[in-house]
């Protein structure tokens, strides 16, 4: 770390020199590799870092304070914006976690739903990923390309929550509304673009020289390093170790599809490209096996004090109408007590610690934001490197701004 | 109930455990104050837990000691899952840093410190990371006012 009197800027932009050569310079947080919110204080010795500071807190909200002042199911538009490439997984780990601190269980549909959604953001998570990566190494057209397969599946998300990045689509014990009669058909139109546009950045980017040159062996770090820093995702999975809350400890159904967990070797920027682009395969592969299993029946739980009664039930039942009633002003309220639910984000392990005190919100809200340890680690992922070394690896850890402050 | 990541803790620390429970699958361990760094050296050399997932805190206000700090542990090696808890109380409440332990408690601890106001002792680095230089109070207490207003502070170039 710097000392305490180097976080301020440089008076006059003029660069600061220290004693024995070395300059602090100011990387952001208007910079455009930056993603708007992330300051970096770089000591620099020629071209090499040879120490770094990260700051955030640009994009603060205070989600956790608002959560708690809202009901469970006012939370659930909040989750959203977390990591606002792949709303859907915020929104399922937060009903599973709620679901969980119940102690139910959604119908086999619902789960089938939830899990179609979350490998669908997935895919946009990595597709926005690599191609603004991509972007920033000066290969635009490739953006384009992953852009327009990010599109189409917005589009289809779109047609079933009816939302392209805030579809707030899950409820506690349901979703808010079934797929589209003419969802298979349209997911396997969208996945011909995706593969298409995919296998075009591939041959575009994959043995691309200067690509290459740019991610092979920067942002380096080692196993046993990665685990000590609470890495998670694709940046610890680059490391060769295979750790998938998918797999690890199943949720919903993933148990019941056959996928792959891709992992790297040399724990580097490139094996985290080449890991996220068979992800993005594999995602494909779960959506169409569930799709193929999907079955029939209600997407809801059943009991009145979870989910909103049908409206015919409300009009014509007093239960129901007492239901709604309560449901709507007090929301739902789970036994005392606390839980962590974890699911796979795009990033790594996103996870919900709720402690309920039994009333309609919960006491405490806590989110495991996975590129919180991420962004700490950056330091120790660029100290030594090229100055030019921080885009590809800021780039690859996928910084998410609305996750990583909330 | 009782399951063996909770008895391990136990009889090895039989004096410093307050409560041990399990609720829906998630099992959890509540000790005292003075014994989390020694516990939590002993989940990591002893139990395998080599990934500290999360680490943060809770405040119950009206009961004393109010905060409750709140570690996740991971096991990569066994794949099991562990909460430690421990009261925190008083004026300046404090605890004992696990950044020695899991380099990957630095910016965790020091959220807690900026949203909580819990000081780490043999932190290397305690200082705000969301909230700004300067930022009064501490936003997650539950006494903080949901619509406090901030003074304005001095303009820096």
């Amino acid at each position: 770390m710097t000392d305490r009197k180097h976080h301020e800027l440089p008076k006059n932009w003029e660069l600061e020199k220290l004693e024995d050569g070395r300059m602090v310079l100011n990387m952001g947080p208007s910079h455009p590799a930056m993603h708007g919110i992330v300051r970096v204080l770089l000591t620099v010795q020629g071209e090499r870092i040879t120490d770094s500071d990260v700051e955030i807190g640009y994009l603060h909200r205070g989600f956790e304070k608002t959560c708690e002042n809202v009901t469970y199911n006012q939370c659930v538009p909040y989750t959203d914006r977390l990591n606002y490439v792949s709303p859907f997984i915020n929104n399922v780990g937060f009903a599973l976690a709620v679901e969980k601190l119940m102690g139910i269980e959604t119908p086999a549909r619902c789960q089938y739903i939830r899990v179609i959604m979350s490998e669908l953001s997935r895919l946009t998570d990595h597709l926005t990923c690599i191609g603004a990566n991509a972007m920033e190494l000066s290969a635009f057209t490739v953006y384009f390309y992953l852009i327009n397969a990010r599109e189409a599946l917005y589009r289809l998300t779109d047609s079933v929550a009816g939302g392209r990045i805030t579809p707030a689509y899950t409820r506690v014990g349901g979703v808010t509304r079934d797929l589209p009669h003419d969802f298979k058909a349209s997911t396997a139109e969208v996945f011909r673009t995706v593969r298409k546009n995919l296998a075009d950045a591939e041959s575009m980017l994959t043995r691309n020289r200067i690509f290459y040159d740019r991610l092979h062996n920067t942002g380096v770090i080692g196993k046993e390093e990665a685990i000590a820093l609470s890495f998670t995702g694709p940046v610890l999975r680059s490391t060769g170790v295979p750790l998938d809350v998918r797999k690890a400890t199943p949720y919903l159904v993933y148990d019941r599809f056959d996928f792959d967990i891709p992992v790297g070797s040399n724990g580097d920027n490139y094996d985290r490209y080449l890991v996220r682009i068979e992800e993005m395969k594999q995602s494909m592969r779960i959506v169409e096996q569930a799709l193929a299993q999907l079955p029939g029946g209600p997407v809801n739980h059943p009991d009145y004090g979870v989910t909103l009664p049908p409206k015919e039930e409300v009009y014509g039942n007093i239960e129901a109408l007492m239901a709604h009633f309560k449901l709507t002003f007090e929301g739902v309220k789970p036994p005392k007590g606390e839980v962590y639910q974890a699911v796979e984000g795009g990033n790594g392990e996103v996870g919900f610690y709720i402690v309920s005190d039994g009333t309609g919100s919960p006491w405490r809200l806590r989110v495991r934001p996975p590129c919180f340890p991420l962004t700490a680690g950056l330091s120790r992922m660029i100290k030594g490197a090229y100055i030019a070394d921080i885009i590809s690896t800021f780039g690859q850890v996928n910084m998410i701004g609305g996750e990583l402050e909330r | 109930m009782t399951s063996y990541l909770i008895e391990n803790v136990r009889s090895k620390f039989p004096d410093a455990v307050l409560e041990a429970h399990s609720f829906r699958g998630d099992e959890t361990v509540v000790v005292k104050k003075e014994a989390l760094a020694d516990v939590a050296a002993f989940l990591r050399d002893s139990l395998g837990f080599d990934m500290l997932m999360d680490l943060t805190a809770a405040d119950y206000l009206p009961r004393e000691p109010r905060f409750e700090l709140v570690c996740h542990f991971y096991s990569t090696r066994h794949n099991y899952r562990l909460r430690l808890k421990c009261p925190v109380g008083g004026e300046q409440p404090s605890a004992a840093s696990l950044t020695p332990l899991w380099p990957g408690a630095n910016w965790f601890e020091r959220e807690v410190w900026d949203m909580y106001g819990i000081r780490f002792e043999g932190h290397p680095d305690l200082r705000r990371v969301l909230m700004y230089d300067g930022f009064e109070g501490h936003p997650l207490r539950k006494d903080y006012p949901l619509k406090k207003r901030q003074p304005r502070i001095a303009h820096r170039d």
